[in-house]
C-alpha cells in the first residue's frame, strides 16, 4: 500500500447550506500522479480547494471533516503554512502581469517579504524553471514581463512559481483545459516528470488525460467518492457501475481527444 | 432586398453617423470657446511677475497671484493627505466586501456625498471647524476640499479594483501570501494606475472649487503659510477680482483663470498619458 | 509516453518467446537424449511461468488500449502483441505435450531410431526463432520466408505418419509408443503453424497488410 501524503476523513464542503462534497474518505499516495475525475460540477475543484484551504476564503463556504497532510491536521495549522506546502496551479494561467518572469518565480518569497541572497535567488529561479521545463525558453528573458509568453508557457511559469516554494503536494485544477493540444501534451509530460519531486494531484473531466497521465484515479460524482484505484485497473475493470457509465461516455464526459 | 429600400437604409445609416459626429463636435464647442476666450484675455498677463508677486493695492499697477497659487497648493495638500489613504482604503473595502450589508450602506453614503452641493459641505465645515476654533483657516478649507475629494477617490479605487481578475488574488493566496499582503503587494500595484487616475482627477476637480472656500479658507491679501490662518486661493481670487470694478484686478482674474484652466487641462492630459504607459493588461 | 510503454511491452513479449523456445528445446533434447530432468522441468516449472507471463502481457495490452488509445501503427502493434502472446502460450502448451509424450517414451524401448522427428524439431524451432527475430527487427521478408517453410514441416509430419502406420501394422506392441510419437509430430507441426501465425501478425503490424489464410501467394 502506498504511503498517503494527503488523507481525508469524512470531508464535506458546503456553499451555505448546499453540500457540494459529501463525506469523502480519500488517500492520496505520495510521489504519484492522482487524478480526481468526474463530470462537470461534481465537486472536484471544491474538493482540492479544501486541501489547501482556499475553499474557506469564499464567503458562506464551510468545511467539515478532517484533512491530514503527512498526518498533520491541515485545519489545525496556519493556513498560510498549509498553502506553502500544498501548491496550486489554476485552469487559466495567471502569472502576475506587473512582475518580470524572474520575480514571478520568486513571488512566493518576495510577496512574503522573505529575504534571499542573490545567489539563492538565481538558484531558485533556475531550478524552478528547469523543473517546469521552461528554463531554456526564457533564460535570456528573465527580466522581461511574462505577458509575451504563450498560454502554455505562461502555465509552465505558474508551475515554476508554485514549485519555487518547495511544496509537498502540487494541485492542478484542470490545468490544460484552456490550452492548445501541443501545450497540453507538454504539460502532461511535465506532470509525469514532476512526480519524482512532488505528489501531483490533478483535477480533470477528460478521462483520456486521466488515463495517460495518472497512476491512480479517484472518481467523484455529485460530491461523493465513487471509486478509487490504480488507473489501469479502474479504466479496464471498474468496480462501480457509475464509474463504468462515466468512462463509456453515458454521461458528463468532455468531448476532447 | 429591393434596390430602393437598400439605398434608403444606407442613407439613413450615413445620416445617423453624420449626426453623431456633428453633435460630438457641438458638445466640444463650449470648451473650445471657453479656452479660446480665456487665453485671449489672460495669456498676456502671464508674466514672471504675475507668478511671484503678491497682489498690489488698487491704484498701483502690476501685482501677481503668488499667494493664491501657494494657497491653492496648500489647500490641495491638506485635502489630499487624509483623503487619499482614507479613500483608497474605503475603495478596497467596497470592492472586497461588496456582499456585506455595511458595504451597501457605505456605497449609498458615498453616492450621496458625491451629490452633496459643495456649498453645503462648506457650511458644515464652517460650523464644525471655523466656529469651534474661532477663525477661518487653511485647515478648514483643506478639510472641505478633502471631503469633496473623498467620493471620487473611493469610486475610482473601487472601480479599478473590481476590474482586477479574481485569478490574480487566488494566485497570490495559493502561494501562501497572507490576505493583507495580497492586497498591498499584488492588488494595489496592479490597480495603481487606475487609482492614481482617480486621485488626480479629483484633485483637478477640487482645485477650482470656490463655494466651500468662502466660509472656510476665506481668503487673504497676503501670503500665508500658517494652516491655522486664512489663506487665499485661485478660485477665490478670481471670484473677488472679477466682480470688482477695477480693470487691473480684472486682468489678474483673467490670468488666474488661465492658470486654472491650464492646470486642469495639463492634469487630464497627464492622466491619459500615464494610463497608457502604466496600465496593467490582464 | 506511449512509445516507452510499447518498448516495455515488446520486451516482455521477447522474454516470453525466449522461455517458450527454451521449452521446445528442452522437450526435444529430453526425448532424443533420454534426459528425464529436462522433461520434468518443462512440465513442472516452465509451463507455470509461461502462463503467468501470458496473463501479464494480456493485461498490459488491455490497459495500454484503455489508457492511451493507441492509433494506427501503435494500435496494430498492441493488437498483434496480444495475438502473438496468445500464440506463444499455445506453442508452450505443445511443448508440454511433447514433454509428456516423451516422458512415456523414454521409459521404453525405441520403436525406431529417431530421424524425422529431430529434423522436425530442428525446423520448427528454427521457424519459431526466426518468427521472433522477424518481430524484433520488423523484417517482413524474413516473416514471409518463415510462412513458406511451413510446407517442409507438414511434409515431414506426413512422412512420420506413413512410417509409423507401417510399424503399427506389422507390430501391435508398438502401437502405444507409435501413437505417442505421432502425438509429438503433431505438436511439432502445430508449433510450425503457430510460428507462421506469428509471422502473419508481424507483416500486418509492419505493413498493415493481412496475409492470413493465403496459402500460395505469400
Amino acid at each position: 500500500m502506498e504511503s498517503a501524503v494527503l488523507r481525508t476523513e469524512a470531508l464535506s464542503a458546503y456553499f451555505g447550506e448546499t453540500e457540494v462534497v459529501k463525506r469523502v474518505h480519500l488517500r492520496i499516495p505520495e510521489k504519484k500522479v492522482t487524478s480526481i475525475m468526474g463530470p462537470s460540477g461534481c465537486g472536484k475543484s471544491t474538493l482540492i480547494r479544501c486541501f489547501n484551504r482556499m475553499h474557506e476564503m469564499i464567503s458562506g463556504a464551510r468545511v467539515e471533516g478532517k484533512v491530514y497532510l503527512q498526518e498533520q491536521d491541515v485545519y489545525a495549522m496556519d493556513p498560510i503554512t498549509v498553502r506553502t506546502r500544498i501548491g496550486m496551479v489554476f485552469q487559466r494561467p495567471n502569472p502576475f502581469p506587473m512582475m518580470t518572469i524572474r520575480n514571478n518565480v520568486l513571488a512566493g518569497y518576495k510577496l512574503n517579504g522573505i529575504r534571499l541572497s542573490s545567489s539563492e535567488r538565481d538558484e531558485i529561479v533556475e531550478t524552478s524553471l528547469r523543473g517546469a521545463a521552461l528554463w531554456d525558453e526564457v533564460k535570456d528573458f528573465l527580466n522581461r514581463k511574462g505577458t509575451f509568453l504563450s498560454g502554455g508557457q505562461q502555465q509552465r511559469l505558474c508551475i515554476a512559481r508554485a514549485l519555487a516554494v518547495n511544496p509537498d503536494v502540487l494541485l492542478f485544477d484542470e490545468p490544460t483545459s484552456a490550452l492548445d493540444p501541443k501545450s497540453t501534451a507538454h504539460i502532461e509530460s511535465l506532470m509525469i516528470e514532476l512526480k519524482d519531486q512532488v505528489t501531483v494531484t490533478l483535477v480533470t473531466h477528460n478521462t483520456a488525460q486521466a488515463g495517460r497521465v495518472s497512476d491512480f484515479i479517484a472518481f467523484l460524482y455529485l460530491g461523493e467518492l465513487i471509486e478509487f484505484g490504480p488507473t489501469g485497473q479502474l479504466m479496464t475493470i471498474p468496480k462501480d457501475k457509475r464509474t463504468e457509465e462515466f468512462l463509456t461516455g453515458k454521461f458528463g464526459q468532455e468531448e476532447k481527444r | 432586398m429591393r434596390e430602393s429600400r437598400l439605398t434608403w437604409r444606407i442613407a439613413k445609416d450615413r445620416g445617423f453617423r453624420g449626426m453623431i459626429i456633428f453633435l460630438a463636435l457641438l458638445s466640444m464647442a463650449p470648451l473650445v470657446l471657453i479656452i479660446f476666450y480665456i487665453m485671449r484675455n489672460g495669456l498676456l498677463s502671464l508674466t514672471w511677475n504675475f507668478f511671484v508677486e503678491l497682489p498690489r493695492p488698487v491704484g498701483e499697477g502690476g501685482g501677481g497671484i503668488s499667494n493664491a497659487l501657494v494657497g491653492t497648493g496648500l489647500l490641495v495638500l491638506i485635502a489630499a493627505i487624509p483623503s487619499i489613504p482614507l479613500g483608497v482604503a474605503a475603495g478596497i473595502y467596497l470592492c472586497e466586501y461588496r456582499e456585506k450589508k455595511l458595504a451597501y450602506w457605505a456605497a449609498l453614503a458615498v453616492d450621496v456625498l458625491q451629490g452633496t452641493p459643495s456649498i453645503v459641505i462648506g457650511i458644515i465645515v464652517y460650523v464644525w471647524v471655523v466656529v469651534s476654533v474661532g477663525s477661518f483657516s487653511a485647515l478648514s478649507g483643506g478639510m472641505a476640499l478633502g471631503i469633496m475629494m473623498l467620493p471620487m477617490i473611493i469610486k475610482g479605487t473601487e472601480e479599478t479594483l473590481m476590474l482586477i481578475p479574481h485569478a490574480m488574488k487566488e494566485a497570490a493566496l495559493a502561494l501562501g501570501v497572507p490576505y493583507y499582503r495580497t492586497i498591498l503587494k499584488v492588488i494595489l500595484p496592479a490597480g495603481a494606475s487606475g487609482i492614481m487616475t482617480g486621485v488626480l482627477i479629483s484633485i483637478g476637480r477640487v482645485a477650482g472649487e470656490t463655494a466651500p472656500l468662502l466660509f472656510t479658507a476665506f481668503g487673504n491679501a497676503f501670503m500665508n503659510l500658517n494652516v491655522l490662518k486664512p489663506v487665499n486661493a485661485l478660485p477665490m481670487l478670481i471670484y473677488n477680482y472679477a466682480t470688482s470694478p477695477y480693470p487691473e484686478w480684472h486682468r489678474l482674474a483673467w490670468g488666474a483663470s488661465c492658470v486654472l484652466v491650464g492646470f486642469v487641462l495639463t492634469l487630464n492630459l497627464s492622466v491619459r498619458i500615464m494610463t497608457r504607459r502604466w496600465k496593467v493588461q490582464f | 509516453m506511449i512509445k516507452g510503454r510499447l518498448e516495455e511491452l515488446k520486451g516482455q513479449l521477447t522474454e516470453s518467446a525466449s522461455l517458450v523456445e527454451a521449452m521446445i528445446e528442452k522437450s526435444a533434447r529430453g526425448l532424443i537424449e533420454r534426459k528425464k530432468e529436462f522433461l520434468l522441468e518443462v512440465i513442472e516449472k516452465d509451463e507455470e511461468r509461461e502462463n503467468r507471463i501470458e496473463l501479464e502481457i494480456d493485461e498490459a495490452c488491455i490497459q495500454m488500449i484503455a489508457r492511451y488509445q493507441p492509433k494506427a501503427r501503435d494500435l496494430r502493434v498492441v493488437m498483434m502483441i496480444a495475438r502473438m502472446n496468445n500464440d506463444f502460450e499455445r506453442i508452450a502448451d505443445e511443448a508440454v505435450n511433447i514433454a509428456e509424450a516423451s516422458l512415456f517414451l523414454i521409459e521404453r524401448a525405441a520403436v525406431k531410431p529417431l530421424v524425422d522427428i529431430p529434423r522436425m524439431a530442428q525446423e520448427a524451432m528454427g521457424m519459431m526463432r526466426d518468427s521472433l527475430a522477424a518481430f524484433m527487427t520488423e523484417d517482413t521478408g524474413l516473416a514471409r520466408d518463415v510462412c513458406r517453410r511451413d510446407d517442409i514441416v507438414d511434409g515431414l509430419r506426413d512422412q512420420v505418419l506413413r512410417e509409423l502406420i507401417t510399424f503399427m501394422a506389422s507390430d501391435p506392441a508398438a502401437i502405444e509408443r507409435s501413437i505417442q510419437l505421432i502425438r509429438i509430430s503433431r505438436s511439432l507441426e502445430r508449433i510450425a503453424d503457430l510460428s507462421t501465425n506469428i509471422c502473419e501478425d508481424v507483416v500486418y503490424m509492419v505493413d498493415g497488410q493481412s496475409i492470413r489464410h493465403y496459402t500460395q501467394d505469400r
